[in-house]
């Protein structure tokens, strides 16, 4: 790709908050002052050291980090190369990394008063974690989550319920993650004087993309020090699966100006690339959605097109922004794991670690067993093992049994 | 430049009477049904036809909106065939203006220039493009305003008076205010809200002030178009539509006719209003 390499990968968004020719603020007016207003706020709060300590009692107790960052032992030694390490995210307080995120944008939404929280959810873990930090702060909170995804995610929707929040199961378009978001949307525009919306990924309009980074930009500064403290010295590799982007965002950004250090994101191919996926990078163009230009899923007349994936958290049409810059730029390369390849890497985990993933990051685990065996024994491989599989427990045993 | 839109609204001035513009989706539920209906709005009493560009994302539109979308996507439209379909139209009515409303993917995908030069000979004359906020001015509104489109923005309730300047610079044809903090076919606003907020934003600007989203019947349309240069009527029309299809979505011979009807009696509403104070 013919794109003048910039000084600095860690700069963006500018102003309008593009980066490069991805992001800016493609909303309705009726949204725009607030998005103003929001980015305003966090600008204000970003410079106050009274926020930065708060949010950090916060992180220590009660989300429980820093998170380990553990050596995989017995998954080093099966696959026979790199050495393994992963960031344990899926131990924080309520399963997965979508807390660290959920945390900032609560803390945020109380420093503009707003009293009625709003929230689309894939998986369920944003969901989840909306729902906790609400009840933790007594603010109303309301979730959309596709009609598909509650049916698959079922533990999670109990979760949310006990948590006090309302979960809306949404029934329009591929009634997944996409539609849940486009759902919250219009709840957004219609009560947009109260309430606040909690977006789950490093995507949305400007200053989401970039908000919503810097408040997972703490997996990878642990990662830097934690790794430091144990080899002393950098990563070679780091690899995070992808839905949006915010838990690999997350891990990355520290290190995207740290050339030695290769970068491996991986979106889910579904069935294969050939066929139904959400592989956005691998298999789309970029196109206008949601408040962002990125990369997307869409057929020859801008229509988008439905993705798939087996896990309800990848299983969404685009890709946050930033992304989609990192890729044009070729300062992080994407790759992709299909359904059959994240089961097997949900069970090889399980059974070599004692650790149940989630299908998300099993979609990491996959091409860490492709890439591992390929790196000679003294390379540092770090996988972002975002979040937790009891959510999938379910889901994957009814597909181990035959039944699904 | 001078489009279609501010000649029917000059003349709709000198006339003393606000303007009844009505939305429908292009390619609901068919194309050539579609094209029938279209034609028959300006009998019908429409004086500026919206014509929604399908999407199978529209964020900002309800329930009724979102399901004419699918149901044109289904039977097969796309952004070429509705270019296609205001040419058609164009055939026996050069003066009703038209004006393309949807979202910005389309468009892009399309090409933004390719998509102004055939809009334009197609006979297009403005565009409502609901995710173009000023902010995105750069995208489409200034290119659409050099090829001799009008960009009619929307205005809304949370756009305050330090924001309007904004919102109306690049703004021409007409200025829609949406009069309620929602999506389409939610309930309407109430006409003393309406007044105030069209009075406010004729502070700012000499163009005409149409009022949309919630307006479903005769009687809001004569009350809120007597506030404002005119009345936007979409969701009940699109159910109107809707409500005259078969079990399994397609036209029948009730269907042109159901729309029609509806159109002549929200006309007769609108022109029952009293012209705004200018
Ligand atoms: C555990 C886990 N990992 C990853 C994701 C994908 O989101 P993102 O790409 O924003 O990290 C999800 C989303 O639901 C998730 O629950």
């Amino acid at each position: 790709m013919n794109i003048a390499k910039p000084n600095s990968y860690r700069s963006g968004p500018d102003e309008r908050g593009h980066f490069g020719i991805f992001g800016g603020r493609f909303v309705a007016e009726t949204l725009m002052p607030l998005i103003l207003e929001l980015e305003k706020a966090y600008s204000e709060a970003k410079a106050d050291p009274a926020f930065q300590a708060e949010m950090n009692g916060y992180l220590k107790n009660y989300v429980g980090r820093p998170s380990p960052l553990y050596f995989a032992e017995r998954l080093t030694e099966h696959l026979g190369g790199a050495k393994i390490y992963l960031k344990r995210e899926e131990l924080n307080h309520t399963g997965s990394h979508k807390v660290n995120n959920v945390l900032g944008q609560i803390m945020l939404a109380r420093r503009m008063g707003k009293k009625r929280i709003i929230a689309e959810t894939g998986a369920g873990q944003h969901g989840v974690a909306t729902a906790t930090l609400c009840a933790r702060f007594g603010l109303e909170c309301v979730v959309y989550m596709g009609a598909v995804d509650v049916e698959r995610q079922q533990p999670n929707v109990i979760r949310m319920e006990m948590l006090g929040a309302k979960v809306m199961p949404v029934q329009s378009g591929t009634r997944t993650l996409k539609d849940a978001m486009n759902e919250a949307l219009r709840d957004w525009v219609t009560n947009v004087h109260n309430t606040f919306y909690c977006i789950g990924t490093v995507a949305g309009p400007h200053p989401y993309p970039a908000l919503v980074r810097d408040f997972q930009s703490i997996i990878g500064n642990e990662t830097k020090a934690q790794m430091q403290e144990i080899e002393g010295r950098l990563p070679d590799s780091l690899i995070a699966c992808i839905g949006g982007g915010s838990n690999a965002m997350g891990l990355f950004h520290p290190f995207l100006d740290d050339p030695a250090v290769e970068i491996f994101g991986v979106e889910a191919a579904g069935h294969g690339l050939t066929q139904l996926h959400a592989a956005s990078i691998a298999g789309g163009r970029p196109g206008v959605l949601h408040g962002n230009r990125t990369y997307l899923l869409m057929d020859a007349d801008g229509q988008i097109q439905d993705a798939h994936s087996i896990s309800a958290g990848l299983d969404y049409p685009g890709i946050g922004p930033e992304h989609s810059w990192l890729h044009e730029v070729g300062r992080v390369t994407y790759l992709s794991a299909t359904d059959d390849e994240a089961l097997a890497a949900f069970q090889l985990l399980s059974k070599l670690e004692g650790i149940i993933p989630a299908l998300e990051p099993a979609h990491a685990i996959a091409k860490v067993v492709e890439l591992a065996p390929k790196r000679p024994r003294d390379h540092l491989m770090v996988v972002n093992l975002s979040g937790r599989g009891d959510k999938d427990v379910p889901q994957v045993g009814d597909i181990l049994r035959g039944k699904k | 430049m001078t489009t279609r839109i501010d000649t029917r609204f000059a003349e709709l001035a000198k006339q003393g009477r606000p303007a009844f513009v009505t939305f429908l989706m292009a390619g609901d539920p068919d194309p050539a049904t579609s094209l029938e209906i279209i034609k028959a709005l300006p009998k019908s009493g429409a004086d500026v036809i919206e014509i929604g560009m399908p999407f199978t994302d529209p964020m900002a539109d309800g329930p009724s909106i979102q399901a004419a979308g699918l149901r044109a996507l289904k039977a097969g439209m796309t952004l070429k065939k509705t270019l296609e379909l205001v040419r058609g139209f164009r055939k026996d009515d050069n003066a009703t203006p038209i004006v393309l409303m949807g979202y910005y993917n389309p468009i892009y995908i399309y090409g933004v220039d390719k998509f102004l030069v055939d809009a334009k000979s197609a006979g297009v004359d403005g565009l409502i493009i609901v995710d173009l906020p000023p902010e995105e001015d750069d995208e489409l509104c200034l290119p659409a305003l050099k090829a001799g489109l009008n960009f009619i923005r929307l205005a809304t309730p949370t756009t305050d008076d330090k924001r309007l300047p904004a919102v109306l610079a690049n703004t021409s044809g007409f200025v829609y205010y949406v009069s309620i903090t929602g999506i389409t076919g939610a309930a309407a606003a109430d006409s003393t809200a309406v007044s105030e907020a069209v009075a406010r934003i004729k502070r700012h600007t000499r163009l005409p002030v149409c009022v949309g989203f919630g307006i479903r019947t005769p009687e809001t349309a004569r009350a809120i178009a007597s506030h404002a240069n005119g009345a936007v009527v979409g969701t009940a029309l699109v159910d109107a539509l809707k409500n005259s299809l078969d079990a399994e979505g397609r036209a029948t011979a009730r269907t042109v006719n159901a729309v029609a009807e509806l159109t002549a009696a929200l006309a007769q509403g609108v022109k029952g209003a009293q012209q705004a104070a200018e």
